[in-house]
């Protein structure tokens, strides 16, 4: 690169720095003080874009900012009141499956109201043209950009530091309980930052205008940025999140300058990856304090009683005697019911007994099927023998990835699990010769022995019951046990001689190894096997169907997992809008069983 | 109403209902809610037709019917979906997708449930080559087949230092790989400066548009669309990347991904695409004004490949004789039809049609973008050596 290259790269990565601040700041904002990990939070990027292009030609492009701004600074207050001020005394991690419920809402709600096309937008007026710098041309409004990142950053730093508002604010982000009893008004605290965080997030998705348009697929695709973002930097830390924006920013320009454009691809989860195996807290993260109060400490929970078992079995012999009815779909789909069930009361196990949040399950899901692809088709292994070994892949990535993991908590270790999905699914995408690329590998169908669908769905019924029965059961062993006490009191189990990371990291394989187990159930059933299957939105559906369930249940996940699959079937076949529609219903489970549908059961059950 | 005419009615209503109950179903799936810019048009392209052939008394006696599902754009999904439509519907043809990795997927179970296949939107080469079966065939001109129809424009221009940037997965990733190994053969000193791969949907224009700046290359290929092309064309043209550059970009013609372009549309650009307004050949113009006049809107290429889709299915049912999926994919291998494009044919070797598309440079005119120069690339004139095909489908 010569000097000039690098001093314009230099300056694409202060703009990109500065489009991903604004984006993320929001979301630092909101998380600091109300704990809610907010995954609509791109989805109100994404309103602030197509309201700005929307209303820039009749307001003209400066006003459309500020009233986009605005408008989704109210959406955001009317989301807190409406929604999230009924689930803060909710089991944690339920306010993310409201805000799941929401990009499913506001993305077809964007579809609706301004159609499929994407939106160019105007350019802004007074900045359309370029500069010349070093002799090549550099667009004006890029200029603009790194000067309104640092403004905003100081305005928020102000805003924070020397206001009564931004002092109340600290305080409830340090500890709220406090605050709470020292007679602050929290409701309307929280109103105010959700407001506020929306607003930030409708302003950088109105200002990123005149540089992308406005389309259906930002949402997610700003989510994940602004995640990134926020925890390199450190939770709820602002001058952590401009850093890391400025981090990415210029590394990715740089990586791109130097013509190593195919690194972008998860280039964002490797940064991260790196930094948090280094930096536990982010950059400039501290480390978490407690949330005190009902929802941290979960009653431990119990296998099932001899009354439990009996309804399992009943239930186990029923799904036997379904091919009787000689409906193939319902086969099909009780198969699919199945794989996830297991899928889910994996992802359950680490994240129920253990409290082990993993935002990126599907790796080890995506890594039995890749394994049970290859060994078939690439190693020549008979059917039965890849379905076998395939759960070996996803050990092997659990052991290595778990490793890491465990070191860490709460959001933080969850974000890991991520960026470490987020590589596998990069390897698994881009390594064309072995894993087929985007595409994936393609016939991968059972032996003649289990070729027809009820045969296969027999196949699926005795591994996958058989392998959630053994989950629930080492719940009950020792190794369950221990881990319940790691996950209520880290100090004291160390004290009493508890090896704290390693049982952790057992918890973690063991949920991969049987995520796995599914994987290779799938695989088998679909005939073919590509990145999807380890993708973010695959992991966020094993979340979904988790906490759907509920969370500190035994049987929850499992039923979470068979709704939710039968959900997504039966509307997406009756509704043109049926990610809204599921949106709708998730909402209205989450607003009606905060505590999941079988924790509803049981209070009702066993009050 | 009274009795009387009730039972005047009788009749006719047990004649539809027998109608019904014998009719023929396609198995409609697709990405409806994750590409809705290029499906919402393809959908009512294959539902004129549907309306056309039952106007005309359906096929083989019996009414078409299509039984449509959103395919929720995962291959995972999509093969249920598929199983869904086979298995509970009966349906007897299946027919759409959009992305590659759906396509084959799809495919890949056509071929184990032995049902007929026919993929419309799929670009993937390997749909109808590699991974190619018996009951799979393929509508819309290839990755390949619109490669080769850019590359003699290419040739002619003899410029030495090419740049590329595509979409970091298979349709760029192969679009990369035909686009030099042909304009190789075609030019031999040709040398390739520059490669930018970003991931799909996700382009940082300004670095990617500076970084091809840096490497001087006198003209560019450029294989990406949607919301990746409109940033690379307005951070281009801002920085001036364009000036005095020729580039080529596979599909930039679409009005799927040109019409957003507005007044930012590059002039002088080579690319792929569908001059809807100006075709003026009377099968291009009767198409034409069916589709406006039923949905009061343009056509967009997904209009056409939705349109001739269903027609395609409907001609080989009247050729096969019959619904029986060997017949008709027997039927369907050769088959010549007309499209609004013009007469194609479904080729025996590899069932990929010889839809063509309409190569052309861009230019602006009221301020939004419309194709010039343009002509239509024949299909059937595209292709790899029959041997060379022989071989990648392995018969």
């Amino acid at each position: 690169m010569s000097g000039s290259a690098i001093l314009l790269q230099f300056l694409n990565g202060l703009a990109t720095a500065s489009s991903l601040y604004l984006l993320a700041a929001g979301l630092s904002l909101i998380f600091g003080v109300s704990r809610i990990v907010n995954f609509a939070h791109g989805s109100l990027y994404m309103l602030g874009m197509y309201l700005a292009v929307w209303l820039s030609p009749r307001t003209g492009f400066w006003a459309s900012v500020a009233v986009a701004a605005l408008l989704v600074a109210a959406a955001g207050a009317a989301i807190e009141i409406l929604v999230l001020r009924r689930l803060y005394k909710a089991p944690e991690l339920l306010q993310l499956l409201a805000t799941f419920a929401l990009v499913l809402l506001l993305r077809d709600f964007a579809l609706w109201a301004w159609g499929p096309q994407d939106m160019l937008g105007p350019r802004a007026p007074g900045f359309a043209d370029a500069v010349t710098i070093a002799g090549s041309r550099f667009p004006r409004y890029e200029l603009l950009l790194i000067a309104l990142g640092p403004l905003v950053f100081v305005a928020l730093h102000l805003a924070l530091t020397r206001t009564r508002w931004g002092t109340l604010v600290r305080a409830a982000t340090q500890d709220r309980e406090m605050a709470g009893a020292l007679g602050v008004n929290q409701r309307w605290l929280f109103t105010g930052v959700f407001a506020l965080g929306a607003c930030l997030a409708g302003l950088g998705g109105a200002l990123a205008v005149p540089r992308e348009p406005a389309s259906l697929e930002v949402d997610l695709a700003a989510i994940s940025d602004a995640f990134v973002v926020v925890v390199i930097g450190g939770l709820g830390s602002m001058p952590g999140a401009f850093l890391a924006a400025l981090l990415i920013g210029e590394v990715k320009a740089f990586c791109i300058g130097l013509g190593l454009s195919k690194i972008t691809l998860a280039f964002e989860f490797i940064v991260m990856a790196v930094v948090l195996v280094l930096r536990p807290w982010g950059l400039l993260g501290k480390p978490m304090s407690l949330a005190r109060g009902p929802a941290s400490i979960e009653p431990p929970l119990h296998s099932l009683g001899r009354k439990g078992w009996l309804a399992i079995l009943a239930l186990v012999v029923v799904l036997a005697l379904a091919p009787l009815a000689g409906r193939e779909y319902a086969l099909i789909l009780l198969t699919d019911m199945l794989v996830f069930a297991l899928f889910a009361a994996s992802l359950h196990f680490m994240m129920g007994p253990g409290g082990l949040a993993s935002f990126g399950h599907a790796a080890y899901f995506g890594l039995g099927a890749y394994g049970a692809a290859l060994l078939f088709l690439r190693f020549g292994l008979p059917m039965e023998g890849a379905l076998v070994l395939a759960p070996l892949f996803a050990l092997a990535g659990a052991l290595v990835f778990g490793w890491f993991c465990v070191r860490l908590s709460g959001v933080y270790l969850a974000m890991l699990t991520l960026a470490f999905a987020q590589i596998a699914w990069s390897v698994a995408f881009q390594w064309d010769s072995v894993t087929g690329g985007s595409n994936g590998l393609i016939g991968v169908w059972p032996s003649g022995w289990l070729a027809s669908k009820t045969a296969y769905y027999y196949a699926a019924l005795v591994i996958c019951a058989g392998a959630i029965v053994m989950l629930w059961r080492l719940i009950d062993t020792p190794l369950g046990y221990t881990l319940r006490a790691v996950r209520d009191s880290p100090l004291r189990a160390d004290a009493i001689g508890i090896d704290v990371r390693r049982v952790q990291w057992i918890g973690f394989v063991v949920a991969g190894t049987f995520a796995g187990v599914a994987g290779a159930v799938y695989a088998f059933s679909k005939g073919s096997i590509s990145p999807e299957s380890l993708s973010v939105g695959r992991s966020v559906d094993a979340l979904v169907m988790v906490l759907l369930g509920g969370v500190q249940t035994l049987t929850g996940p499992v039923w979470g997992a068979a709704l939710f699959t039968w959900l997504e079937d039966a509307l997406s076949r009756e509704f043109g809008y049926w990610r809204a529609a599921i949106g709708a219903v998730v909402l209205l489970l989450v607003l009606v069983f905060p505590k999941g549908v079988a924790g509803h059961l049981k209070e009702r059950v066993a009050p | 109403m009274t009795n009387w005419k009730w039972v005047l009615a009788l009749p006719l209503l047990l004649a539809n209902a027998a109608g019904y109950a014998q009719s023929i179903k396609i198995g409609e799936l697709n990405s409806y809610k994750v590409f809705p810019a290029f499906l919402e048009p393809y959908k009512k392209g294959w539902q004129l037709a549907l309306e056309e052939v039952n106007a005309q008394g359906g096929v083989l006696g019996r009414r078409l019917e299509v039984v449509s599902r959103d395919d929720g754009g995962t291959p995972g999904d999509a093969v249920r979906v598929a199983e869904e439509l086979i298995s509970r519907e009966k349906a007897q043809v299946l027919m759409g997708t959009f992305a590659s990795n759906v396509g084959l997927a799809v495919a890949n179970l056509a071929q184990q449930r032995k049902i007929v296949f026919l993929a419309a939107e799929p670009l993937t080469d390997k749909i109808v080559w590699e991974n190619g079966n018996r009951y799979t065939f393929r509508l819309r001109p290839s990755t390949y087949m619109q490669v080769a129809m850019l590359v003699p424009e290419a040739a002619r221009l003899k410029k030495k230092r090419w740049a590329i940037v595509y979409p970091n997965y298979e349709y760029g990733q192969s679009a990369t790989e035909s686009f030099k190994k042909l304009l190789k053969a075609a030019q031999p000193d040709v040398e390739f400066v520059a490669e930018q791969a970003p991931p799909l949907g996700k382009i940082d224009a300004g670095a990617v548009v500076q970084a091809l700046a840096d490497a001087k290359p006198d003209a560019i290929f450029s294989s990406l669309f949607a919301a990746d092309l409109q940033k690379f064309v307005r951070e281009g043209n801002t920085r001036g990347l364009f000036a005095e550059r020729t580039v080529f970009n596979l599909l930039g013609g679409e009005p799927e991904y040109l019409d957003p372009l507005k007044d930012e549309t590059p002039q002088g650009w080579w690319v792929t695409g569908y001059p809807w307004s100006e075709i003026k050949t009377p099968e291009h113009q009767r198409f034409r004004d069916a589709y406006e006049k039923r949905w009061n809107d343009y056509p967009r290429v997904g209009s056409v490949v939705g349109y001739t889709a269903l027609h395609a299915i409907a001609e080989g049912l009247r050729k096969a004789g019959s619904t029986n999926a060997d017949n008709l994919a027997r039927a369907l291998r050769g088959l010549k039809m007309q499209s609004p494009f013009g007469p194609i044919t479904w080729r025996a070797i590899d069932h990929q049609s010889t839809m063509g598309a309409y190569v052309g440079q861009l230019a602006k005119k009221d301020g939004r973008g419309v194709m010039v120069n343009w002509r239509y690339a024949d299909g059937a004139k595209f292709q790899p050596a029959d041997a060379e095909i022989r071989k990648l489908r392995k018969e």
